[in-house]
This record gives structure tokens, C-alpha cells and sequence, in this order.
């Protein structure tokens, strides 16, 4: 063996030992029963490295966000704002306890969320859908002034208009610096309009299960700086009504009694639930602006299981049937390219692992797709080998005018092809992204595999004087 | 030597006027359909919500109905036999999840226990953006590709007869699609996608035999090139199309209700590939430069000695640009 041929084939197997590496973990992950990966997935145990399977293939449920941009504090850019609040959903969804949840930004202003395994994302969506504003305001409830605003709204049927504004008749009867807001048992308060102290200034925040009245609260910490102020607020306020507002909405306004500096409880009438929620939110901060949902989806496991079982099957029957075809058709020529079809399997599996990508079914067409043009890489030089061998050449020059002359045709298009996949890659969205990181990886592959091994094979057969391949 | 077919002379750019009139034909046949049939958009593009149930007990198809009559929802009902049926509805406005709340209460007046299988609930802004993003990436990948053939084969012609092919694939599927109303969800986005990647890979192929062909054989004409160069790779067309079709083939008939879609899109765009390169792109390159393309500066056979004034400057261009490639190539050929 040349040194050249010995220098290829150690990159050969080098590449095909570390890919198997990669695969390892796979096997043995998904070798597990389902319970065990779900618990081994809560106690964050699940390898890094490793194929996902989209929420098409195993079930889960996925949400897409908008960011009410209307509602953003100007003086933040759209994108920090943006980040920002990706922050806040995973800090949430992580301390929830949700494994394995992608959180990704989609185009301007939506954020996907996918939560595998999760088949009905209605908690996820109350975790996620607050936007967690808490405000501490103070009750003006000693003025006729105050209670004539309040009269009149209760009185008037239809108080806002579709927009959530209040009438004219009403909003010129508040006192300026002041506005209404609605209370949680449904009716309606004056407070400041404007609140010094906010979620902003909280420490932490935990679920206290038995408090005062029986109910859950959340009591809370504030951050040094938080706590000054709060002292000033409550310390200029004795007597009066604290109102805690969240969401715009007063959870309840407790009468200060004395200056506070360190810590509050929020109480409320929460079910336990609600309590754990919003110590959660409150902890992880909040969202720059209101979030809604305006897509959802949801597949439940038998349904994941069912495409991928019979998706799966098909598959391996497909290419099973292929590797024979090849094999009956080229002979020995098919053969090896059977083996770098599977090669190529092999190290698309491997780079998949490598990045954590995760396979969904348009991933699985996406593969379908570079593996034919492998088929086709090596369909293309097994016809030239077999042009030359009619014109009676030697078997080293059928080898090398077949990788030669059929080469411009598979760069050209596989290079076409990745165009089309780097565009998909560019202005696509999930599922199509999908597609376009498997065809682009299993590409770069086929050119790898379909060409370099193959020849490799081709010359260390000749290392042995081989005078004739069957094609 | 097995050989599946002999080798073959066939002069295939003599029916490229039936080509053509069946190329206008089927766009005439497209656009019609389009705009009397339209298409069955999944709610993906068009913004809706599904529910997807399984009943515990047999339930008949009327039954299911009437409950969502009775209540007002106005969905669509599909069955999927044993008991497993999708209740859809387009184009809402409503708040997400309200509409699933619906037809999940319709369901409940059945009273029958079921599993819900999956959901889906698009908001129209959603779906908009979807499709508005599918078709700027086709639409993109459609010029680069045309700038990098035109770079590589030395001309702009090639890549857009490559592309007009890629086009033809494209709306023979969206004919299909809309003929047989079946639904357009992302999995089918997907199979365009791939038929694309196909058409594509097909035309690149012939392409270069034409370029090795232009310096193989400097004395035929263009159309004798051409002929020449899809018979030389019809054994490869073939093979490989046969592969992937054997494949596809297993696919739409054991690959299950999803890849079901993707198999049917990928079965019309993959012959239709092969064709449109033969059918299409050769043929549309012969006839837009004139049947005149030699590498030696003898004149073509075919076209009128009047014509060669206006492609003087093209074929100039070529000779040219083909040169020195060609030269590169053949001392690598021969080492």
C-alpha cells in the first residue's frame, strides 16, 4: 500500500471510529424504556450530545409567541427586548421543571417554544403567557373625588371601550396622576399611576403553602436597592392601602402598618397551582411586554409513535431494496457503493449527534433526498467506469477516467443543490430549516462517502493486482 | 454487463414542438384548475385549527357530525378509519384554542371516550408568513441557481432553461396537488422542496455531459450534441430514477398516513424531473440559441445562415470561455 493510500484510509477509519462515538449514545439512550428516559430527562441526566426527534416523531407540544410590540417601553431596541424576554420564558420553563424545551427566536418579534412530551401545554401556557408585571401601588380611597370615579364605573354597564380604554365620561372624573385598575374579585380601585417599586426590584419569591387566611401566598425578598425604595413608599404611606398589582390586575391591598424594607407576601386566594406559578414568574422576572400565543400545536405520543414506527419501516425497506438493486445491478461495483451508502448514513447520524440536531420528518426527507444524490454520485461513476471498460482499458484507467469525468457533474450538483438548501436554510421556517440541515449535512457527506471512499476502496482492491472489476 | 437498456440513438430534440404544446398545455390545464379548483391548503398556510381524535367505541361518521352541526361549529371531518377522525376548521380569527374548546365540547355531546391524537391551532398571521417565506426561498434558490449555471457553463441561457424545467416540475405537482385535492400541509412543502433539489440534479447532469460533448465532438451540431449527451446519461437516468422511484414506491404504500403525502408529491415531481431535463431544458437551449453552438467556429447544420448574425457575439463568447477550461480538463483526463 501506497503511503498516499494508507494516509486515506487511517482518515477513513479515524472518521468512521468517531462517528461511531458519536452514534453510541444514541443507542444507547433510545435502547432505554420510555419511563426510564423521561425520568433520567427530568433529573437533567439526558446526554448532551445526542439526536432529538422532532415533536412530529415523539409527541409534545409546541407554541408560538407574539411579543405585543405596541406595548414595549420605548427606550428598549426591539431585539434586546426580544432577547430579553427569550430569557424570561426559558428561566421560567426551566424552573418549572419542563426537560429538554428548545426556545428559539422566530423572525421580528415571535418566539417558538417546544416542549416534547408534553401533550397538553396548558400550564406551560399560563407559565409562559404572563407577562408577570408586579407593581406596588398605593390605594387613594379618601377623597369624593375618588369614590364619584368609582360610583360611576360601577354604575356604567359598559365602562371600557373595545379597546380597553376607559369611557370619557369616567376618565375625566379621575384625579390626575392617578388611574383605575380592576380588582381580582371583579371590582375596581383608584391607585397612583405611577409605581416606584416594581418586579424589577424582587430578590427572590417562594410559595409559603399555609398562609394567613388558609390560602397559598408568595412571599418575596427584595434586592437591596428594591428595599430602600419600598421603605420609602411604605414608610411615606402608613395607613393607607398598599394595592399589589400584577398584570394590571390588584391582587390584594393589604393596609400598611409600618415601614417595610426587606420582605411582602402577595396573598390573593391562589390555589396552590397559581402560587407556584407566579413565585416562579415573579422570580424569573418580567416579560418586556404581553406575550400571546397565536399558534399551537400538539401531538399526542401514540400519534408521534405510530408515523415514526410505520415512517421508520419503510424507510429500511426502502433501503434495503435499494442496497440490492445496486448490488444486482453494478455487481462488485455496487457493492462498494452500498458501502458508502451506508457510510454515509453512518457519519450524517454522527454530525446530527454531534450538533444535537433535531431529526423531524421533513429532516427524514431532507436525508431521503442527499442519500439519492449519493445513489446517483456513484450511479454516475459506475456508467463512466463502464464506458471505458467497453473501450477495453486497463482496470486502474477505468478507475480513474470513471472518478474523473463523472466529478464535474457530481460537484456541479450537489453544489446546485446545496444552493437551494443554504436559500431554505436562510428564509425558512422551522419543518423547512429542518429539511435544509439534514440535505445540506447529508451532501457534504455524499460528496465525502460517494467519492473519496469509494475510490479508496477501488484502490486498495488494485493494491492486490486485480485485473478486472465486475461493474 | 447487465444492461437495462442498450445503448440508444434517439433524436429526442425532434418532438420538442410536442414538448412545447404539451408544456402550454398543461400550464393552460394548471390555471384553470388553480382558479376553479384552488387548492387545499392546510391550515399551516391558511390559519385554522384542527383536532385530531380517536374514539374508544365505533363511531359512525354522521354522528360525529351532527354533533358539530348541532353546535354550531362549521368544520370540515375527515376520517382516517378505526374510529380516528381530523375536525378542522380554516382561516379563524379567533383566539387560539377557542375553536379546539369548540369542537372538543361538540365531541363531548357524543359521549363516548376518546384520546385527542393531535392539535393544531395556526393563527391567520402565521400562516401567512409560512407561505410568504416558502416561496421567497424557492423563488431565491430560482436565481442562484441561474447565476451559478450561467457561471459554470459559461451561460446564462442554460441556467434559465434549467430553471423554466424546475418551474415545470413545480406546477406539474401544484396541478396534481390540485386535481386530487389533497391537502397542502408542510410535509408536501418539503417534497417540492426535494423534487426541486431533483429537477435540478437531473439537469446539472446532462448539462455537463453537453459541456464535455462540446469539446469531445467539435464538429456536429448543436443538436446532435445534445441528442448525443441525453443518450449517453439515459442509462444513468434511469438507474437512478428507478432507484428512487423503488423507493418511493415502498414509502407511499407502507410509509403511513404522513409520508403518505410526501410520497405521492415526490412520485409526480421525480418523473417529472427526468422529463422536463429531456423534455424542457435541452430542447429550450437549442431553440434559444438557435440551434447554433460549436466549439470549432464551423457552422451548424441546422439553423439559417441569417440567424448566425445575431448569435455571432454569444457563440463568440463561449468559444472563448470554453477554452481553457476544456484544455484544463483534458490534461487531468489523461494523466
Amino acid at each position: 500500500m501506497s503511503n498516499k493510500l494508507a494516509v486515506k484510509w487511517g482518515l477513513i477509519i479515524a472518521i468512521l471510529l468517531g462517528s461511531l462515538y458519536l452514534i453510541y449514545p444514541n443507542y444507547r439512550w433510545y435502547s432505554k424504556p420510555l419511563a426510564e428516559r423521561e425520568q433520567l430527562d427530568t433529573l437533567g441526566e439526558r446526554p448532551k450530545r445526542m439526536l432529538n426527534l422532532g415533536l412530529d416523531l415523539r409527541g409534545g407540544s409546541s407554541l408560538l409567541l407574539e411579543l405585543d410590540v405596541s406595548k414595549l417601553n420605548t427606550s428598549e431596541p426591539l431585539n434586546e427586548a426580544m432577547q430579553r424576554a427569550v430569557e424570561i420564558i426559558r428561566n421560567r420553563i426551566d424552573q418549572y421543571g419542563l426537560a429538554e424545551t428548545q426556545i428559539t427566536r422566530q423572525g421580528d418579534k415571535w418566539i417558538m417554544v417546544q416542549l416534547p412530551g408534553v401533550s397538553n401545554p396548558q400550564r406551560a401556557e399560563e407559565l409562559i403567557g404572563k407577562t408577570a408585571m408586579l407593581e406596588f401601588r398605593i390605594v387613594k380611597n379618601d377623597t369624593t373625588q375618588a369614590q364619584a370615579a368609582i360610583e360611576a364605573l360601577e354604575a356604567s354597564e359598559k365602562p371600557f371601550d373595545d379597546e380597553g380604554n376607559l369611557l370619557p365620561s369616567i376618565a375625566k372624573l379621575v384625579p390626575a396622576g392617578y388611574q383605575i385598575l380592576r380588582t381580582k374579585d371583579g371590582g375596581y380601585s383608584l391607585v397612583t399611576a405611577e409605581a416606584t417599586v416594581t418586579g424589577a426590584d424582587l430578590d427572590t419569591a417562594r410559595v409559603v403553602m399555609m398562609g394567613e387566611n388558609g390560602f397559598p401566598e408568595v412571599s418575596f425578598t427584595f434586592k437591596p436597592e428594591g428595599g430602600k425604595k419600598f421603605g420609602q413608599l411604605t414608610g411615606a404611606n402608613i395607613g393607607k392601602n398598599l394595592a399589589i398589582v400584577l398584570d394590571n390586575t390588584i391582587q390584594s391591598a393589604p393596609v400598611v402598618n409600618s415601614r417595610i424594607t426587606q420582605q411582602g407576601r402577595i396573598s390573593g386566594s391562589f390555589t396552590p397551582e397559581e402560587a407556584r406559578s407566579l413565585a416562579i414568574v415573579l422570580k424569573a422576572g418580567a416579560l418586556p411586554a404581553p406575550v400571546r400565543v397565536i399558534e399551537k400545536k400538539t401531538i399526542g405520543p401514540t400519534l408521534g409513535e405510530d408515523s415514526i414506527k410505520s415512517g421508520l419501516s419503510a424507510s429500511a425497506i426502502a433501503l434495503v431494496l435499494i442496497l440490492l438493486f445496486m448490488a444486482i445491478y453494478y455487481k462488485a461495483a455496487g457493492v462498494i457503493a452500498d458501502v458508502a451508502l451506508v457510510l454515509n448514513f453512518v457519519f450524517t447520524v454522527a454530525i446530527m449527534s454531534y450538533f444535537s440536531a433535531t431529526l423531524t420528518l421533513p429532516g427524514i426527507a431532507g436525508m431521503i433526498l442527499s442519500l439519492a444524490m449519493a445513489i446517483d454520485a456513484n450511479v454516475l461513476i459506475i456508467e463512466r467506469m463502464r464506458e471505458e471498460k467497453l473501450l477495453g482499458k486497463p482496470v486502474y484507467e477505468i478507475i480513474n477516467l470513471g472518478y474523473d469525468k463523472a466529478w464535474s457533474a457530481i460537484f456541479d450538483s450537489n453544489i446546485t443543490t446545496m444552493i437551494v438548501g443554504a436559500c431554505l436554510l436562510q428564509f425558512g421556517t422551522g419543518p423547512v430549516k429542518g429539511f435544509a440541515v439534514t440535505l445540506i449535512i447529508g451532501l457534504g457527506v455524499s460528496l465525502f462517502t460517494a467519492v473519496f471512499v469509494t475510490r479508496a476502496i477501488y484502490e486498495l482492491i488494485l493494491t492486490s493486482n486485480t485485473k478486472e472489476i465486475s461493474l | 454487463m447487465m444492461r437495462l437498456l442498450p445503448k440508444t440513438n434517439i433524436d429526442f430534440l425532434k418532438y420538442r414542438k410536442v414538448y412545447y404544446t404539451l408544456f402550454a398545455l398543461l400550464l393552460v390545464v394548471g390555471i384553470i384548475c388553480f382558479f376553479t379548483r384552488g387548492f387545499n391548503m392546510g391550515i399551516d398556510f391558511t390559519g385554522g385549527t384542527m383536532v385530531q381524535v380517536k374514539f374508544e367505541q365505533p363511531v359512525d361518521m354522521g354522528q360525529v357530525r351532527n354533533a358539530l352541526t348541532v353546535t354550531g361549529a362549521n368544520s370540515e371531518l375527515q376520517s382516517f378509519g378505526d374510529n380516528s377522525f381530523a375536525i378542522s376548521e380554516k382561516s379563524t380569527s379567533e383566539e387560539v384554542g377557542v375553536v379546539q374548546q369548540r369542537i372538543e365540547n361538540a365531541l363531548n355531546t357524543l359521549n363516548v371516550p376518546y384520546t385527542v391524537l393531535q392539535t393544531n391551532s395556526v393563527g391567520p398571521a402565521v400562516g401567512a408568513n409560512m407561505t410568504e417565506r416558502a416561496l421567497w426561498s424557492i423563488l431565491l434558490s430560482m436565481v442562484f441557481i441561474i447565476i451559478y449555471v450561467a457561471f459554470r457553463f459559461n451561460n446564462i441561457l442554460w441556467g434559465l432553461s434549467g430553471v423554466v424545467a424546475l418551474f415545470h416540475d413545480l406546477f406539474l405537482m401544484a396541478v396534481a396537488f390540485s386535481i386530487t385535492q389533497r391537502e397542502i400541509d408542510l410535509v408536501v412543502v418539503a417534497a417540492f422542496l426535494t423534487v426541486a433539489g431533483f429537477s435540478i440534479n437531473d439537469t446539472i447532469v446532462i448539462f455537463d455531459r453537453m459541456r464535455e460533448n462540446v469539446r469531445l465532438h467539435p464538429k456536429i451540431s448543436f443538436g446532435e450534441l445534445i441528442n448525443l449527451s441525453i443518450n449517453e446519461t439515459l442509462s444513468r437516468t434511469i438507474i437512478t430514477t428507478l432507484t428512487v422511484l423503488f423507493a418511493l414506491f415502498v414509502l407511499y404504500f407502507f410509509g403511513g398516513e404522513v409520508i403518505n403525502s410526501f410520497a405521492f408529491a415526490m412520485l409526480i415531481g421525480c418523473v417529472s424531473g427526468v422529463y422536463s431535463t429531456i423534455a424542457l431544458t435541452t430542447p429550450l437551449v437549442y431553440t434559444w440559441s438557435h440551434g447554433e453552438y460549436h466549439d470549432g467556429g464551423n457552422t451548424a447544420s441546422k439553423p439559417a445562415a441569417r440567424k448566425q448574425a445575431e448569435t455571432a457575439t454569444s457563440v463568440g463568447n463561449e468559444r472563448n470561455n470554453q477554452r481553457p477550461v476544456v484544455r484544463k480538463r483534458q490534461r487531468r483526463n489523461h494523466r
